[in-house]
């Protein structure tokens, strides 16, 4: 068994609304990436897991793990997809991560891609509300902007959290995006622009929501004692931890709270023997702002109800104590929905080996990703380590 | 094959019509929609379907603006999640109200309304929504 898993090659594709490409040309692409930047040849490698969430109904087309290494030119290898919504793409860095710890796999590439723009917008939020309840949510007409919606509402109602403070994560993550040459939107957005944009469901805007992106993200990992072999650079796993809820938020006692991204966060910790203080950047989901403030509080950086001061304070900036979406997140970065969780590790690794440029966080050691699914149904949570 | 929603609907026709629900007898939690096995007592638990009074008030809502073709012609709406005097929430509309009265705690009971087409020849479906009770009751003034 091996003890820790490294991962020593990251790759993405561009992210945004991708015309001129379809959903086999992004993943090769990250894949790819990754596998050139590992130092790894293809022959290497022993397996592929793929993080999606409905490539049959966005594009048409499932097996997306056969389709992955046959594209890839890999041939005959053990490939397959994973969902868990909005969470496949952490899920499948977890399966990955388990695969290799068992002993049953040395090198694998993970993938997570999801092509959004081949549908029209209807289509599209139809099927991005199948990861919350549909029988018994989507039907009766929450849309998934509404059901977070809910949540924000009532995070307002019981800490007093203002429209301000709401605008406030989308300001910070468009300003990191900046500096990101994959991101979908690398330029800034005043809070004004923010505050005044279209309401879809309120007290919910158009800007505090994560847009629909094309993309894909890849890493290749392997055994802890394999990994100097390929990559001076290595970054290690030091934890992956999983939590489920309810699938529909109303079944839940509290909807300020996210209770499996509490039981994820604080297992991965114990896991990794660390404490919240030891990391020093964060990728948290952001689906929608209202979404970071809860995690700002579930993961611990801020008290709870306290996640909109935390922000006044500048404590989730980049030079900040804990600088959160340093990629910018899914809303500036952009949100294909398998590829997020993906994106986030590739962010970190990035900034464990000092390779984020402009939106480097000095001396990063250690790095803790949140990927939900849904409202929260699902939780996956890593820590990396160099 | 069935036509496009029929038999999904269908089969739950007694939970979207009535809000029928079950309550597990062991730990006295009531559940809507009824479910399979109760996630506190598990095997020890016993579940007898239960006929909520669909009185509650507003634990949280939305306005929605933008929605599926489904129902694009009822925006703007309010969505909400409402908590049923038994304990339980469920997500619903609130009719009968102007969406800017709507308040968190607002008093509601539940009225029996057309909730949405499956597309141009599939079913529609009827059910649940919520309207306050002052306003019915003429209480509010």
């Amino acid at each position: 068994m091996s003890n820790r898993v490294a991962i020593i090659g990251v790759g993405m594709s561009k992210f945004g609304e991708l015309w001129d490409r379809n959903l086999r040309d992004i993943t090769l692409e990250a894949g790819m990436y990754s596998i050139f930047d590992s130092g790894v040849k293809g022959s290497d490698i022993d397996g592929v897991v793929i993080g999606n969430m409905s490539a049959g109904r966005f594009t048409g087309q499932e097996h997306l793990g056969a389709q992955a290494a046959d594209m890839g030119g890999l041939g005959d290898m053990p490939a397959y997809s994973v969902e868990a919504a909005c969470a496949s793409g952490g899920a499948a860095v977890r399966q990955a991560y388990m695969a290799i710890k068992s002993g049953e796999h040395d090198v694998m590439l993970v993938l997570g891609t999801e092509k959004m723009s081949d549908v029209n917008q209807t289509e599209a939020m139809n099927t991005i509300s199948v990861a919350s309840d549909w029988e018994w949510e989507g039907m009766f007409g929450a849309t998934f902007p509404a059901l977070y919606a809910f949540m924000a509402r009532r995070h307002m109602h019981e800490f007093g959290t203002t429209e301000e403070q709401l605008a406030k994560p989308v300001v910070k993550n468009h300003a990191n995006a900046a500096h990101n040459e994959f991101a979908q939107f690398q330029r800034p957005v005043p809070i004004e622009v923010v505050m005044k944009s279209g309401l879809l469901a309120d007290p919910l805007r158009v800007l505090h929501s994560a847009p629909i992106t094309d993309g894909a993200a890849g890493l290749v990992m392997c055994r802890e004692d394999l990994a100097k072999k390929y990559s001076d650079t290595p970054v290690y796993i030091e934890s992956s931890e999983q939590s489920s809820d309810t699938l529909a938020l109303h079944d839940r006692p509290s909807i300020t709270t996210i209770g499996a991204v509490v039981n994820s966060s604080r297992s991965a910790l114990k896991e990794a023997k660390l404490e919240l203080k030891d990391i020093d950047v964060l990728e948290l989901h952001d689906s929608f702002s209202i979404g970071e403030i809860i995690l700002t509080e579930d993961v611990g950086i801020a008290k709870k109800g306290e996640g909109g001061k935390a922000l006044d304070e500048g404590i989730t900036e980049i030079g900040g104590k804990f600088p959160v979406n340093t990629s910018g997140g899914l809303k500036a970065r952009g949100h294909p929905i398998g590829a997020t969780g993906v994106a986030q590790i590739v962010e970190l690794a990035l900034q464990l080996r000092g390779d984020a440029d402009k939106r480097q966080v000095d001396g990063a050691e250690k790095g803790l990703a949140v990927n939900i699914g849904g409202t929260g149904a699902t939780s996956i949570v890593h820590i990396l380590g160099r | 094959m069935a036509e496009q929603g029929v038999a999904q609907v269908w089969r739950r026709i007694r939970s979207i019509y009535n809000i029928q629900g079950n309550k597990c007898e062991t730990c006295g939690t009531h559940y809507f929609p009824p479910r399979p096995v109760c996630p506190t007592c598990r095997r020890k638990g016993q579940l007898e379907d239960y006929q909520f009074k669909g009185l509650g008030s507003i634990y949280s809502f939305a306005i929605v603006r933008q929605a599926p073709d489904d129902f694009k012609r009822q925006i703007p709406y309010v969505i909400a999640q409402v908590e049923l005097d038994e304990g339980t929430r469920l997500t619903a509309q609130i009719v009968n109200v102007d969406p800017e009265d709507v308040k968190i705690g607002m008093r509601v009971r539940a009225c029996f309304r057309k909730i949405k087409e499956f597309g141009h020849s599939g079913v529609i479906v009827y059910g649940y929504k919520f309207e306050p009770t002052m306003k019915v009751t003429g209480h509010d003034k």
